[in-house]
């Protein structure tokens, strides 16, 4: 074409980027890569292509890792990390900020790079993946440097096995490697095997910043090699991204491990205009969310939902400005639309897509580059949440769509999911984009924008999209843990005995709902003292038990809605009618447990009810620093339905320390009480019913732990489960707990003492947090 | 060469197509219309990333920011030397040498834009170029002048023989919200161009945010604007991206509701080659290909030229160029 065809056509013509010094690195490798282990690359071994999906080409020969190659890279970073902690904060800040300016100097390479592997956009690995990589790394150097100061009383975990997904491959590691050094932990690190070239790079980066051997090892390899670190004994802790599926046999397979697990997992996010949104700024949103990185986003913006009034429109002016997205190659700085990362991707997309005949399908009609592996922009309009593709991740440029009336039908269709991980609001009604933001199941909500990412501000899910955050101080939770050495803790068995009791029978219930319940099953167990006395008779609550109690919580989700000024006066009350009756309690104790610690034991809960209750109004959020005109607000939220076996040794302090820091951030739990001394905690629950607690928040059951726990662990309705029996049980629920990936604490058959306050770390296990972006400017 | 009516005809969107006749003031439109700061700034940011055009493409569309520019000028001290030797600019925009070598000869400017007092020696100097002459009016730049004498002073440059007006809007109608106003006027002022084709300047730098700007742009295309325009070059803040964002969002919404397309002309602000590819990308993206002719799309803009002279002479020899090797207008 001549200038002066061009000048009648004003078409854009190609502008591509040079793969030119990218391709020179692979071959100054040598075109094949062992495993980066203890600071040097091993031999190439025998392994598998890496392709570029846009053409099929072979990038490089990579070696999947055999067991002994994972063996190696476990030894070398358990034996670099004492050292590397040793080092202190400003140590490792300073080899965090190398590792961060040498991203720097040779992002445009690593852009490249991550592109003819992954098949995205130049332009979206140059001004997307590989800056936020950068910043992540800046972050931490922070993070690093202010660990002594700010986090005493925290520790690194160890060695961390880091599993990453392709569509992100190097922001992915940043995001895994920056904290774990930050904070001490040296890692083993699994890029996906279609996308590892950047994380070799990364190696030959982390050389050249001298970076102490084994602090940074790197497999290559399928799942596997993943299998390998997750099983692996050496590993403290797995942090893993990829899909939900994945993420559940991880969950079961380091179950009673005692590993340390952070998942971050698939979604299925609602995308919500209202009617008074900027419509044409909701569009270029989509774009950004569900065309972004071809749709291979955990995160993605994939469940559109428009209000009714104005959905034709709305669909009317998506569908005109899908027209104008480009796809092909992804090394044209003008594409929009790259290769999905692999031909299997590309083949479950078509298949879920074409099994589905209803609603509208509008696919873009553009022309895809005959070789590799490109699907067209496709819009699903008329589904309803029933339908599957409603319900299904795609991970592709697949987005479906339906309606609502009110912005409380918007809510119920949003959170109508398995999944948890990020919504986008549109409006211009800052009243309605408040309300709305809390409401929705999610753990990060952007209003009117969507895929704001920073390393200031945490990422992370609820339900199936799995749980932990990554950035932010809520990142390094997921990094540390409390120093000093676990003690081991001994099963507790309950008194046996023959005697009688004494006085008028009395009969413990269950408390479930806010009323006492005989058990269904019907039966109980007699409770003796020390000296072979019968105590009581406690219920053995079975699982129709546990459903009902779960029920009763659930119904009882106005307390997460009541004012933290309310809960604190509830808890303020619960220890005063306590206080009143604290003779009684303490004889009971003493009697159950035959010591005399029970005074003390009645006189530190109230303690505690006092601490939970100062607390319900005081555990501020934050408002994060983000690079952008707007504010990113970090907030606690309640986990939910929380149940929890109590301590068995501490039958009050243990049930009341775990319970009051839960209800003050406004969970409801279901309690079973400690096994061998349960009659405590059916006399407390009279003082919950004299106390103006709501029925369902608090629930007490009684019963063998063992039986109990199974069933809570596998409840889909149960958002957390903990476990501080003296019955081992980490592992059943951990196990179980990968139904609906909800949250555990277990003591691994660790002691705690009750003593001792644990309320802080109680209310981090009893809240999630959640990040709403919210943009602003007018003008 | 072409004769005259044939290039006035690209020029001029009521030759080419059915002439923008307005609507019936509909204010529930006006009142829903929205403008999100913080998105329209985003993507506004992330476009010139998104797009890019390269040698031949990146010379062919320079010459069509050349095509598109309305070369003003707008000074207390223009003459009729001045502004000729402002036309024999815009008839010969780039040395012909270089015009010859991309096979573009013949091409100029889209129009000459002049106060009042320059119609007649501008017209005079592109007699048989087809260039039109576009004056400013309305007590240009802040339309505080009488009413009546706002209107005559249209009418007394249709006269003289202006083909465009670039009338200014009261931004006071805008400021206060009185759309009735602002409809009223804009409607009095398309007619008194009778068939003069009247661009209509909003001075986006002075209506206090972007919906504003959305709002009082529909107001202007339901009175029969053939233009939308930015600024009067006057403001402290002109022409940007975000700005234009919401002008051509809201020309696309009237051609959707209408069939009728009204043209977008930024003016201010823009003076780098690079920066008028940008707003090229812009119109083809939001508005497609149709708009990117100067009977849709002008850039008001006097140092532009220069900086695209060079970047075309740059393109022809491989090697950077320098301002003076081109002649002045």
């Amino acid at each position: 074409m001549t200038v002066k065809d061009i000048f009648e056509t004003m078409d854009y013509g190609p502008a591509p980027e040079s793969a030119a010094d990218a391709l020179a690195w692979l071959v100054d490798q040598g075109d094949r890569f062992g495993h980066f282990i203890n600071g040097a690359f091993t031999e190439p071994g025998d392994g598998f292509d890496s392709k570029n999906p846009a053409t099929g080409e072979t990038l490089a020969t990579l070696t999947q890792a055999t067991q002994a190659d994972v063996d190696a890279a476990v030894a070398a970073a358990r034996k670099a990390q004492p050292k590397w902690a040793k080092l202190g904060g400003h140590g490792r800040a300073r080899h965090l900020y190398a590792l961060a300016r040498l991203l720097q100097k040779h992002a445009r390479l690593f852009a490249v790079l991550e592109t003819l592997d992954n098949g995205k956009p130049i332009r979206e690995s140059r001004d997307i993946d590989i800056p936020l990589a950068q910043r992540h790394f800046y972050y931490h150097a922070g993070m690093a440097q202010l660990m002594d100061s700010e986090l005493s009383g925290r520790e690194a975990l160890g060695v961390c096995g880091q599993i990453i997904p392709w569509n992100f491959p190097l922001l992915m590691l940043a995001w895994k490697v920056a904290p774990a050094l930050a904070m001490g932990n040296t890692v083993v690190l699994k890029p996906a095997e279609y996308t590892s070239l950047t994380a070799l790079l990364f190696a030959d980066i982390c050389r050249q910043a001298g970076l102490p051997k084994g602090v940074v090892n790197i497999v290559t390899g399928d799942g596997a090699v993943g299998q390998m670190i997750t099983a692996h004994p050496g590993i403290d802790k797995i942090a893993f991204t990829g899909s939900t599926e994945v993420g559940r046999q991880i969950r079961a397979a380091t179950a009673g491990s005692g590993k340390a697990l952070t998942l971050e997992l698939g979604g299925k996010s609602p995308y919500i205009v209202f009617d008074d949104a900027d419509l044409d700024s909701a569009i270029e949103g989509l774009v950004d969310a569900i065309w972004f990185n071809q749709g291979q986003v955990c995160c993605a913006g994939s469940r559109l939902l428009v209000q009714e009034g104005i959905a034709a429109r709305f669909h009317d002016k998506l569908r005109a400005r899908m027209q104008t997205l480009r796809i092909g190659n992804p090394l044209d700085k003008s594409i929009d639309m790259g290769a999905l990362a692999d031909p299997i991707q590309l083949q479950t997309i078509r298949d879920m897509v074409d099994s589905n005949t209803d609603g509208e399908t509008f696919r873009v009609n553009a022309q895809l580059p005959a070789e590799g592996c490109y699907y067209p922009p496709t819009l699903i309009t008329g589904l309803d949440p029933a339908h599957r593709l409603m319900q299904d991740e795609i991970f592709g440029p697949v987005l479906v769509s339906t309606t609502f009336r009110t912005p409380a039908e918007a809510v119920q269709i949003a959170n109508n999911t398995r999944y948890g991980l990020a919504a986008t609001v549109w409006t211009e009604n800052v009243n309605l984009a408040l309300d709305i933001a809390p409401k929705l199941a999610a753990g990060v909500v952007w209003v009117n924008a969507t895929n704001l990412f920073d390393a200031a501000a945490g990422f992370g899910g609820i339900r199936d999209s799995g749980f932990g955050r990554e950035g932010g101080w809520e990142g390094l939770r997921a990094y540390t843990k409390p120093t000093g050495k676990p003690k081991p803790l001994a099963p507790i068995a309950a008194y046996e005995g023959d005697g009688a009791a004494d006085g008028i029978d009395r009969t413990p219930k269950l408390y479930i709902g806010g009323k006492q319940a005989r058990p269904d099953g019907g039966y109980s167990q007699a409770i003796y003292g020390k000296s072979g006395k019968l105590l009581g008779h406690a219920p053995i609550a079975s699982r129709k038990d546990i459903r009902n109690a779960v029920e009763a919580a659930r119904g009882a989700s106005g307390w997460a809605k009541s004012t933290a000024h309310l809960r604190a006066q509830i808890l303020y009350y619960i220890a005063e009618n306590l206080s009143s009756r604290a003779s009684e309690f303490a004889a009971r104790i003493d009697a159950l447990t035959g010591t005399r610690q029970g005074a003390q034991e009645v006189e530190t809960a109230i303690t505690r009810l006092f601490t939970a209750a100062a607390w319900a109004d005081k555990l501020d959020g934050a408002v994060k620093s983000v690079p952008i005109r707007g504010v990113a607000m970090a907030m606690h939220e309640p986990v939910g339905v929380i149940g929890a076996l109590c301590p068995d040794e501490a039958p009050l302090l243990g049930l009341i320390s775990v319970m009051a820091p839960a209800i003050a951030m406004g969970n409801r739990v279901v309690l079973c009480a400690s096994q061998p001394f349960p009659l405590a905690a059916t006399d407390f629950y009279q003082v919950l019913d004299t106390s103006d607690v709501p029925a369902g928040v608090v629930n007490i059951l009684t019963g063998p732990h063992a039986d109990l726990a199974p069933t809570l662990a596998s409840h889909m309705d149960v958002d957390a489960v903990w476990s501080f029996s003296s019955t081992d049980l980490s592992a059943t629920i951990e196990r179980a707990s990968a139904g609906n990936l909800k949250r555990t604490w277990v003591n691994n058959g660790h002691a705690r003492d009750w003593q001792a306050d644990h309320s802080r770390a109680v209310m981090d296990a009893a809240t999630e947090i959640k990040t709403i972006w919210v943009p602003y400017g007018e003008g | 060469m072409h004769t005259e009516p044939q290039v006035i005809q690209t020029h001029l969107p009521q030759l080419t197509e059915p002439r923008n006749p307005g609507m019936e003031l509909d204010l529930d439109w006006v009142r829903t219309a929205q403008a999100n700061t913080s998105a329209i700034e985003r993507r506004a940011a992330t476009l010139p990333g998104r797009r890019s055009v390269k040698k031949d493409y990146q010379a062919a569309w320079l010459c069509k920011a050349i095509s598109c520019i309305d070369l003003t000028t707008l000074a207390g001290d223009d003459t009729a030397g001045r502004v000729q030797r402002l036309c024999a600019k815009a008839r010969q925009p780039v040395r012909a040498d270089l015009l010859q070598a991309l096979g573009m000869q013949g091409l100029t400017v889209g129009a000459v834009c002049v106060y009042h007092d320059m119609i007649a020696p501008a017209v005079e100097a592109l007699k048989g170029s087809g260039i039109p002459v576009a004056a400013v009016s309305t007590g240009f730049p802040a339309g505080l002048s009488p009413f009546h004498l706002r209107v005559a002073e249209i009418e007394e440059s249709v006269k003289a023989g202006a083909h465009e007006i670039d009338i200014v809007i009261s931004r006071r109608h805008v400021l206060t919200g009185d759309w009735q106003a602002l409809y009223d006027e804009m409607k009095t002022f398309r007619a008194a161009c009778g068939d003069a084709h009247v661009k209509a300047i909003l001075a986006t730098g002075e209506l206090g945010s972007l919906r504003n700007v959305a709002r009082a742009s529909l107001i202007c295309m339901m009175a029969g604007a053939d233009f939308i325009k930015t600024s009067t070059g006057k403001e402290s803040v002109n022409a940007t991206l975000p700005v234009s964002l919401v002008m051509i969002r809201a020309i696309r919404d009237y051609y959707d509701r209408t069939g009728y397309r009204v043209g977008y002309k930024p003016a201010g602000g823009i003076s780098k080659a690079k920066d008028s590819l940008v707003y090229l990308s812009l119109i083809k993206e939001e508005l497609g290909n149709r708009w990117l002719q100067p009977d849709l799309f002008r850039f008001g803009a006097s140092s532009l030229l220069g900086d695209i002279e060079r970047q075309l002479e740059h393109h022809v020899t491989g090697a950077y160029s320098a301002s003076y090797r081109h002649p002045m207008g």
